[in-house]
């Protein structure tokens, strides 16, 4: 057999691989009706008790969306949506309040499990204090389909006057900050998927980092996607103030399932004078199966605006799970000296879809940014970078630099980069390198003829590619990412 | 012991082994030399497993274990180790994690303990010392801008970690210059005892200077056509294969 046809058939065989992650779990259900209509928003808003502005929000970003088209420009194809057969809200029944960690669902902790939350964070969920003196590392906003049951570390976080919760409870308990600040960077009518989130959205982490406060731990929220056919509209809302910072991770599993499910989150970030967030996304839910079928629908989109001068947003992806993936996590430089950066890594197996990239939008004097995004294909995925750098005419001495590397596995695959370079300032200086490379023969039979079997080559050498994207991962998840990585391209064994 | 019978092995419908005898025993260094394109990186290649070769004839075994039935790993954890004649760049693998991940690859697959990261570096370490090389190439990618020559020592210090009972060295004197051949050699001493044993491919003498072999065996055109001791080198540095060649026909 001829080596090249060796590789590909044995690759094949590695990265035709069974989702490790699905399962499902029982826990009851509190179903809305299927279908959307201003009743069903009404009865969303009622559910959370919402107060009248922010029911009022959702009416005009429903009417809003009526009058849009879903986008059609991405390198992404699918059967069409029906928006009017999918349930916009669900929530786990609870026994008691939400907030007693001792009444979460035995279910749902063994759950957690099974998602791999570490020992200790599972432990806090569960109740047990941790040793005298032992400082915690990771808070964990648990969110189990659309309502978050389990918030961590709030007291710790709440000495150094870090609020991270639920949007849901902040919506009640900082109204202010909540209708100041929601909307103000991916507004309603943004596009078609943002204004369907603004809708229906029915949870997600709200943070808010005070003035010159440097948050004590990782932020972490673990998503999960449970109840059949619900779709999931995540908002995210992240607030620092000046010279504050927060590292933040979103982490996400789903369990296996045949029918195709739509997320559409949003997330936005705000970072006032001197202000840095970092924002870190391990994506992992089901691609659907080897045939293409199943498999989540993500329509994210999330955008981060440095409005204050010296403030930095820094966004960094793994992304290896999801049927289609749609996102285009977005810096706006609006202050001067601002920093942008976006590190991605995309993987794509089987008949995968990504069509994923950045803006940076450069409106402050010397805003800078950083592109760095990875793209692995296998099987029959294909794999699309779609960044635009705009500068606009005020941004004097901006600086970008962009760096997209593509790797293919197999010869049934595709890698695309799509780059849309926008300068309206003569002193901007843009960069851009590209390359497209295939995992080698000679490189798996030089790691095999070291000991290596054929996916921990394959897992060793894709790390190796997207190191320089690893390396931004908060410690804690770079390990996980890593493993990720290998997984996704592993096959069960053989 | 290695032992190679009758080994005929081809790419595509190209015939390149016609026919391989060979035995290595233990503990013994065995030279191969040869001219250009007369089989000698296809045998270190159908030795270790690389796809793409297509073995039609005769058996290869080392320990008694018929190593043409196993995958290149396996040969690996079984204890044979291929100095490559163009070692291969790994862009962004750190070259302590990749020893790291195949020297426990190796172990596990042969039931014994692993090495966590400080005592895996800790051996590192000597190793390197003892091969005088500088310790950040254990921080650097794997060949990555390394020069022909650090190529060449870092293979060395792959089978100084890994331990092989059998090391196949393909052309590893290739673009060395002396200093970095001596070391090199010294490196293959160092593994010489009762349980290595080696096969040194290489086109001249110069390395055999450095590495004294027990045997030294001339391949032409996929043939062994001629064994012997030391000497044999000698005699072809002076006279060229084609003599030899020429007198086996």
């Amino acid at each position: 057999m001829a080596a090249t046809i060796e590789t590909i058939d044995t690759v094949q065989s590695v990265t035709d691989g069974g989702y490790k992650y699905g399962f499902s779990t029982d826990i009851e259900m509190d179903l809305a009706p299927k279908g959307l209509n201003e009743d069903i928003i009404r009865l969303i808003s009622a559910r959370k008790s919402e107060p009248e502005w922010l029911l009022e929000w959702r009416l005009k970003s429903y009417a809003a969306w009526l009058k849009m088209e879903e986008p059609e420009w991405a390198m992404i194809h699918h059967q069409p949506i029906d928006y009017q057969d999918l349930h916009y809200y669900a929530a786990p029944k609870k026994k008691a309040g939400p907030r007693s960690l001792d009444e979460v669902d035995p279910e749902l902790l063994k759950m957690y499990e099974k998602l791999g939350i570490p020992l200790k964070e599972r432990a806090i969920l569960a109740g047990v204090e941790l040793p005298e003196g032992e400082a915690p590392q990771v808070a964990v906003d648990a969110v189990f389909d659309s309502v978050s049951v389990a918030t961590t570390f709030r007291a710790t976080l709440a000495k150094s006057g870090v609020i991270f919760c639920p949007i849901s409870e902040a919506v009640k308990d900082y109204p202010e900050l909540v209708k100041q600040y929601l909307g103000s960077v991916v507004p309603a009518g943004d596009n078609y998927f943002a204004a369907l989130n603004s809708a229906v959205f029915t949870d997600g982490s709200f943070v808010f980092i005070p003035k010159g406060v440097r948050c004590p731990m990782e932020l972490s929220t673990y998503f999960r996607i449970n109840a059949r056919n619900t779709g999931q509209f995540e908002r995210t809302l992240i607030i620092v103030e000046d010279g504050g910072y927060v590292s933040y991770l979103e982490g996400c599993t789903a369990p296996q399932r045949d029918e195709n499910q739509l997320h559409a989150a949003v997330v936005e970030l705000v970072a006032m004078n001197d202000a840095t967030i970092k924002y870190s996304t391990v994506q992992n839910w089901y691609p659907g199966d080897a045939e293409g079928r199943g498999g989540i629908y993500n329509f994210v989109t999330k955008r981060g605006a440095c409005r204050g001068a010296r403030s930095k947003i820094s966004w960094t992806q793994v992304e290896t799970g999801s049927a289609i993936t749609w996102k285009y996590p977005s810096c706006i430089l609006q202050g001067d000296d601002s920093v942008g950066e976006f590190y991605s890594v995309a993987v794509t197996t089987n008949h995968q879809q990504a069509d994923t990239g950045t803006k940076m939008i450069h409106i402050g004097k010397r805003s800078r940014s950083t592109i760095v995004s990875k793209g692995i294909s296998a099987g029959k995925s294909n794999n699309t970078y779609r960044g635009l750098v705009r500068v606009l005419p005020k941004a004097d001495g901006a600086r970008n630099f962009t760096q997209c590397d593509s790797l293919l596995i197999g010869d049934q695959c595709g890698a695309h980069t799509v780059p849309y370079i926008e300068s309206r300032n003569a002193t901007a200086k843009l960069e851009h390198e590209a390359t497209t490379s295939k995992i080698s023969d000679d490189q798996l039979f030089y790691c095999r003829s070291r000991g290596l079997s054929q996916e921990d080559a394959v897992g060793m050498i894709v790390n190796g590619f997207c190191r320089d994207v690893l390396k931004e991962l908060p410690m804690e998840f770079a390990v996980e990412a890593q493993k990720l990585l290998a997984v996704s391209l592993e096959g069960s064994v053989g | 012991m290695l032992e190679i019978k009758g080994l005929a092995a081809s790419i595509g419908d190209k015939a390149i082994l016609r026919g391989i005898d060979l035995v290595v025993p233990t503990g013994e260094v065995h030279a191969i030399m040869g001219p250009n394109g007369s089989g000698k990186s296809t045998l270190s290649y159908v030795l270790s497993g690389r796809p793409g070769y297509e073995v039609t004839a005769g058996t290869a075994t080392f320990e008694g274990k018929d190593l043409l039935e196993m995958e290149p790993e396996e040969r690996a954890a079984l204890g044979l180790f291929l100095a490559f004649q163009y070692p291969v760049e790994l862009p962004g693998v750190g070259n302590a994690n990749f020893l790291r991940t195949a020297l426990n690859a190796q172990k596990r697959a042969r039931g014994e303990p692993e090495l966590d990261a400080p005592a895996f570096l800790k051996l590192a370490r000597a190793e390197m010392k003892a091969l005088s090389m500088p310790d950040d190439m254990l921080k650097r990618n794997v060949n990555v801008g390394f020069s022909g020559g650090e190529k060449k020592r870092n293979e060395v210090l792959q089978m100084a970690i890994l331990k092989p009972k059998l090391a196949i060295l393909d052309e590893t004197d290739s673009g060395l210059d002396i200093d970095a051949l001596r070391i090199v050699a010294d490196g293959v001493n160092s593994q010489r005892g009762p349980n290595f044993s080696a096969v040194v491919i290489t086109h001249y003498q110069r390395l055999l200077e450095y590495i004294v072999p027990d045997r030294v065996h001339v391949l032409s055109a996929g043939r062994i056509i001629r064994s012997g001791g030391p000497e044999l080198a000698l005699e072809l540095e002076a006279n060229g294969y084609a003599a030899i060649v020429a007198e086996a026909a």
